[in-house]
């Protein structure tokens, strides 16, 4: 898809030739000559906020949850188990709520998938909570405290023989197996063999196969409705692949909320070396999901640095230089972070406004951060997007929606660089509130 | 390192763990009453509350005061078990508290809890995923004064409005005050569910408590 010179490309080369791939949709057999235009007048509306320029209006993108197979009328049991009623649900939910991004269904996830693997990372319906109620994280100390030189030393070995087996009951036996990196010379690759050999290490790779049959399933009925939808109604896939701030991975997936952050006074100094590690593997991360999608922006949800997280001290020292290292990694290769920044980050703004940080290759999308302040520091530097409340679009009226979107608009939309979204994922909201928030935002977002 | 409830107090509000875990240890090895030493933890917990409403101690800080406490807690229970003397402390009230039918989320709610109980209240915990039915359980069985909800998802809200309703239907809703905090909730949520208060954090439903027991 790329030059062959790729490697040799500066990072604004790179950053040129994939906006001109996600302007191109080569694959993608549009329906109509129509269909296609209005997909190419998205992906610019959208290119434009990036880079700080004035569109024709605000460009619209929403951050969605379990909204579209609860207003379709499907549980979210059946979303993540009938992959039919989710293809069904996400292709109105598109059609009735068009905006200038394609709302995905793949976030959803293959229950059976996880069902499979006996996953316990989460509860999803059915397995711990209703059937109308979205998965959830259970929070437990994956990576114990006294874990962290493991970690350190190899991550993937980590991964492989400590953490798969706790987070998923199939994989267990995992933890049976010898580290890969004994695989060298001939004499030493019995003992390892054999210990593949064991009855539950075959049958943990035996369900890892199935796992693998199920996925496949899933994703050609999901990857199908995707792309049927980009087809035919014009709507441009925004996530181009994803990834995860340092901290995070170690504070949400591996010590937890409570481990992290007793962490920070116990054990500062293993955590700063886990963070500098899980650098490298959260850039290659963004850069190996980026190849299934056609946009340039890699989805990064951010958690644990936000406001009353952690004191700016610790933010400062904990969060933010490997962070920072993960976007600016990104951003070398071309690629463009796409910071879902939930909570409020009122008090970290002049981070994210970092010098070293290129002008217009991100988006901050933020949750219940002050829109007008974000405006301030950032202005001039990245895009920014959000922010109409979820609680507002759950109890709110129309009027009410319609009344914050003019407002924010206002206030924010200025001369470019910013792009109308939701703040929190929804899933539980009421239909009108949603129109009214598309239709303001086209109405009152329109430039001069 | 001075040894007394006084330097314990300090080293708990200064967060210096080892330090506090030391000198109670001492403490207590030295005769110090159970209940002095408790005292002192909660002096020192309540600077930690005064600097987490300052804006100067976070979550982690919040968290590791909790911590810290819940290890001299077992040392003082351990003291207690050996040589049983003294009643229980007197409490302000009764608090019971739960996060919402279909959230399982309870790092929040926990941090409301312990903040609760080393400022005097005596919480309930009904735990998560709690049910409407549970929560008018606890108030009826505990006679308690105060009700908390937990609720991190917008899914959340039907069951905190439900769960006002059903403690009206049991004839409880004049006799408790309703708090409700989590990421998900505002003052525009409080309204829609019914509930007496909204809290932004958990220092803000310790001062909620206070203010309802009339402390």
């Amino acid at each position: 898809m790329f030059p062959e010179n790729w490697k040799q490309m500066a990072p604004d080369e790179k950053y040129r030739a994939r906006v001109e791939a996600w302007l191109e949709a080569k694959n993608v057999a549009f329906s109509s000559e129509e269909v296609r235009a209005a997909y190419r007048q998205r992906v610019q509306r959208l290119v434009d906020a990036i880079e700080l320029k004035k569109p024709d209006r605000v460009p619209v993108t929403l951050m969605v949850g379990f909204f579209p197979p609860k207003y379709a009328g499907v549980t979210a049991q059946e979303a993540m188990y009938d992959y039919g009623k989710l293809a069904e649900a996400f292709k109105k939910f598109n059609r009735d709520f068009a905006t200038d991004s394609l709302t995905t269904c793949v976030l959803i996830g293959a229950g059976k998938v996880f069902e499979i693997l006996d996953l316990q990372l989460y509860r999803w319906p059915g397995h711990g909570t209703p059937p109308d109620t979205p998965y959830q994280c259970v929070e437990e100390e994956y990576m114990r405290e006294d874990e962290y030189d493991l970690f350190i030393r190899d991550p993937s070995d980590f991964w492989l023989r400590y953490y798969l087996p706790r987070i998923f009951g199939a994989l267990k036996p995992c933890s049976m197996m010898m580290p890969l990196t004994d695989l060298m010379e001939l004499p030493f690759m019995g003992p390892f063999m054999v210990m593949m050999g064991l009855p539950e290490v075959q049958q943990a790779f035996e369900k890892l196969l199935e796992a693998g049959r199920a996925a496949m399933e899933w994703i050609q009925t999901a990857g199908a409705v995707e792309a049927e939808n980009t087809a035919t109604l014009g709507l441009p896939g925004l996530f181009g692949g994803y990834t995860k701030a340092p901290f995070d991975t170690l504070g949400d997936t591996l010590r937890g909320t409570r481990g992290i952050m007793l962490d920070i006074f116990r054990r500062p100094d293993k955590v700063l070396a886990a963070l500098d590690r899980l650098v490298p593997l959260a850039i290659d991360m963004g850069l190996h999901s980026s190849q299934f999608g056609g946009s340039p922006c890699i989805f990064i949800p951010i958690h644990k640095g936000a406001d009353g997280f952690l004191s700016r001290e610790a933010f400062a020292k904990f969060y933010w230089p490997s962070f920072k290292a993960v976007l600016l990694g990104l951003i070398n290769e071309g690629l463009v972070p796409l910071v879902f920044v939930e909570g409020s980050y009122n008090q970290r703004l002049d981070f994210l406004a970092d010098p070293d940080l290129p002008k217009g290759r991100i988006i901050w999308l933020f949750d219940q951060t002050d829109m007008v302040k974000a405006r301030q520091l950032l202005g001039g530097k990245a895009c920014i997007a959000g922010n109409v409340p979820l609680a507002l679009l759950k109890v709110g009226s129309p009027q009410d929606v319609r009344a914050y979107v003019k407002d924010l608009v206002e206030k924010v939309a200025g001369e470019g660089g910013f792009i109308l979204s939701n703040g929190g994922v929804l899933d539980d909201i009421k239909p009108e509130n949603l129109r009214a928030m598309i239709d303001a935002a086209f109405e009152y977002g329109k430039y001069q | 390192m001075e040894t007394n409830t006084k330097s314990l107090a300090e080293a708990i509000a200064e967060l210096r763990e080892e330090e506090a875990l030391k000198i109670a240890r001492t403490l207590l090895d030295f005769g110090t009453k159970p209940i002095d030493l408790l005292d002192a933890c909660r002096q020192g917990v309540e600077v930690v509350g005064q600097r987490f409403e300052k804006g100067e101690y976070f979550l982690p800080e919040l968290m590791l005061a909790g911590e810290v406490l819940t290890q001299i807690s077992g040392m003082v229970k351990e003291k207690m078990s050996q040589a049983p003397e003294e009643g229980g402390v007197s409490r302000l009230g009764k608090v019971v508290l739960g996060t919402v039918k279909g959230d399982i989320h309870d790092i929040g709610k926990n941090i409301v809890s312990f903040l609760l109980d080393v400022n005097g209240f005596e919480v309930i915990d009904i735990g998560v995923d709690a049910p409407a039915e549970k929560f008018v359980e606890a108030v009826r069985q505990h006679q308690a004064q105060v009700v908390g909800m937990s609720c991190l998802l917008t899914l959340a809200y039907e069951p905190m409005k439900e769960t006002v309703e059903a403690l009206a239907a049991a004839g409880l809703r004049d006799k408790v005050r309703i708090m409700i905090g989590g990421a998900a909730t505002n003052d525009q949520v409080r309204a829609y569910t019914g509930a007496d208060a909204w809290g932004k954090d958990a220092v803000e439903a310790v001062n909620l408590a206070r203010k309802w027991v009339g402390r």
